[in-house]
């Protein structure tokens, strides 16, 4: 058998070498197919996880609306805010002996469309963005002073915005850059933050009182309208904030908590778990990522049919190399075997160049995932997919083998062999 | 003591209307050990179909077919596929390389379905049949006369009891021919197989001691060659 093998290989290289061209080809659809499998589900994963896990707070705070949009909102900086809540909420929650922590935050600027998010110390001292992580300013810059008008900005910001440490800009009004809409006040940029790979690499920080005081800001924390004055403190009554984030103790005060602002509340709306609230997006476009995966399989399926057809075709011009092989002493095994391996050769060249075309899709993918959500997809984490679909690209590719090595192995050998007329 | 030993063999093959048409029927054939026949027939007269049956390719009707004592009618598949292998070298007319291999693949090839494969000794065989230097050569780049040299070697390679030659000189010239079958004749005499020679080129026949026509086989009186034994 050991030398049977030999013969096997010589084969299959042989038979390779001589359908290079087909071989190439069916090995480069079988790669885009391979690529773009393992691609839709290490998207899907990473995406998945980095919007539906790995917070380091539990539950939002914000207007009523929708607890998706707030956290899209508050959390990944996307999408728009549904409305503010009074600054009452906040000083009364974080007084709540189960929080840990309350971070309010306050949107609706921007400069050069990088989302300005006024906010507290707390921000950066209290709540952990992921797990055991905080928001950390660079060596040689500092947090912002709450009471100046200092930024600390998120390091892609530095970068595309060209901001450095004593930069100043002065923000314009609305979640999008419109030059008309720029307020009076400016703004020193006093620390970047070290890169998180999250949306907070986009974000600009400034104390929640400077957009308080932003000029053209009117609050309306009472239900009225007011316009703070330049060295008069304003009352608490009147402030208002986008949203509060909120850690919050071990045990279940969350349900608590969620039953008492949905259910009893009418001004708010706590989203809980977080974790949750986005993995809805995810189930709503759940059916998209199974399109893909659809197209994906049926290219995988359309890629292991052309090897078929490749070696199917090929049999007819083969038939009198298996039946001198046959005549040589090469049991019918052999020749079966040897087709299977070929098969499973060309699978196994398209599985290898599957890999490239995934890094290719992969990195497309992170730089339109990273330019609009900030979130980055790491090429280099594992997924099962990763090593199942080439191991399950090879099975498929031995199975495709079948056939013509069914139609190999039935080779009649005296017919064969008759000499060429 | 025989290399083959044919008694009561009968083939026939399926005509296309269904009805069997008889090809073979040889009461007794025997080729004793390191032997070597020619036999010749017209076209038609059974001696492709003979040879193919003593290789074991194809099965008999009935009868008894014995190659180094073991009837072939009797083995599986696979074990006849491995008899081949080891015990029985054939040369055919077209040569039958393998396209896309060298020449010393082609060997190779041969001698991984028998013996085992040896480099050194598929070349030793290549420079034995005059191709030291052609051993890397595809059978394309080849003379047709080197062509049939590489499958002598291939069909020597696992040092077989006998050799089946089916024409071997029919697509050579004359000098090309002369020289065939002196090799086939020398290398069977030197790794001691048994040779039967197809032919009908009368030149090919007077170089033999024995020789057999082949309705004298193929009938329904006994005809023994090999002297009896």
């Amino acid at each position: 058998m050991i030398h049977t093998g030999r013969a096997v290989l010589l084969l299959v290289r042989r038979n390779l070498r001589q359908h290079a061209l087909s071989t190439i080809a069916t090995a480069l659809s079988l790669a885009l197919a391979g690529g773009l499998t393992m691609a839709v589900f290490v998207i899907e994963g990473q995406t998945r996880a980095a919007f539906s896990g790995g917070l380091g707070f539990d539950a939002v705070l914000g207007g009523r609306g929708s607890p998706l949009q707030l956290v899209l909102n508050s959390v990944f900086h996307l999408d728009t805010s549904p409305g503010n809540i009074p600054w009452k909420l906040y000083t009364e929650i974080r007084r709540r002996p189960y929080v840990e922590a309350a971070v309010p935050i306050s949107v609706g600027d921007n400069y050069l469309n990088y989302r300005i998010v006024g906010t507290s110390l707390d921000m950066f001292e209290k709540l952990n963005y992921q797990p055991g992580r905080r928001l950390t300013v660079a060596p040689g810059g500092r947090l912002f002073d709450p009471d100046l008008q200092e930024a600390v900005i998120g390091s892609v910001v530095a970068q595309r915005a060209g901001l450095s440490i004593g930069s100043t800009f002065n923000p314009y009004h609305g979640i999008t850059y419109d030059p008309a809409q720029r307020h009076d006040d400016e703004y020193v940029v006093v620390g970047i933050l070290e890169q998180t790979n999250t949306p907070n690499d986009r974000v600009i920080f400034i104390p929640i009182e400077g957009i308080f005081r932003m000029s053209g800001h009117t609050l309306r924390g009472d239900g009225g309208e007011y316009t703070p004055r330049r060295g008069k403190p304003i009352p608490d009554a009147v402030k208002e904030v986008s949203a509060v984030l909120l850690k919050l103790k071990p045990g279940q005060p969350g349900f608590h908590l969620f039953q008492e602002v949905n259910r009893q509340g009418r001004v708010a709306t706590l989203a809980w778990p977080i974790g949750s609230v986005m993995a809805e997006i995810f189930d709503k476009l759940g059916w998209m990522a199974q399109v893909l995966r659809l197209i994906a399989y049926l290219v995988v399926c359309v890629a292991a049919a052309s090897i078929l057809t490749g070696i199917y075709n090929s049999l007819s011009a083969r038939r009198r190399d298996y039946a001198i092989l046959r005549a040589l002493g090469a049991r019918r095994g052999v020749v079966f075997v040897s087709i299977i391996a070929e098969a499973k050769s060309i699978a196994a060249l398209g599985a290898l160049l599957a890999f490239p075309v995934y890094a290719g899709i992969l990195l497309a993918a992170a730089l339109v995932v990273r330019e609009q959500t900030g979130v980055v997809l790491d090429l280099w984490v594992g997924h099962p997919a990763l090593w199942i679909t080439p191991l399950a690209m090879i099975a498929i590719g031995g199975i495709t083998g079948i056939i013509p090595a069914r139609k190999a192995y039935a080779t009649d050998v005296a017919s064969n062999l008759a000499p060429l007329s | 003591m025989n290399v083959i030993e044919v008694s009561e063999l009968r083939k026939s093959y399926r005509a296309p209307d269904g009805t069997p048409a008889p090809v073979l029927n040889v009461p007794r054939f025997n080729l004793a050990h390191g032997e070597q026949l020619a036999l010749h027939g017209g076209s038609g007269s059974g001696k492709t179909t003979f040879l193919n049956v003593l290789a074991g390719i194809l099965l008999p009707d009935s009868g008894s077919v014995r190659i180094c004592g073991r009837d072939i009618s009797t083995l599986r598949e696979s074990a006849r596929d491995r008899l081949r292998a080891i015990h029985v070298g054939y040369v055919f007319q077209t040569f039958n390389l393998l396209q896309g291999f060298t020449a010393l693949e082609n060997v190779l090839l041969a001698m991984s379905f028998g013996r085992g494969a040896s480099r050194p000794r598929a070349r030793e065989l290549l420079a034995r049949v005059g191709l030291a230097d052609r051993a890397d050569y595809r059978p394309r780049q080849l003379s047709v006369g080197q062509q049939q040299r590489v499958a002598i070697a291939r069909a020597v390679a696992n040092r077989p009891s006998v050799i089946l030659a089916d024409e071997p000189t029919g697509n050579l010239d004359r000098a090309n021919a002369a020289a065939a079958l002196a090799l086939i004749r020398e290398l069977c005499g030197e790794c001691g197989a048994a040779l039967l020679l197809v032919s009908h080129d009368s030149d090919v026949l007077a170089a033999f001691d024995r020789t057999l026509r082949m309705d004298e086989l193929n009938r329904m009186e006994p005809v023994v060659a090999g002297a009896g034994r």
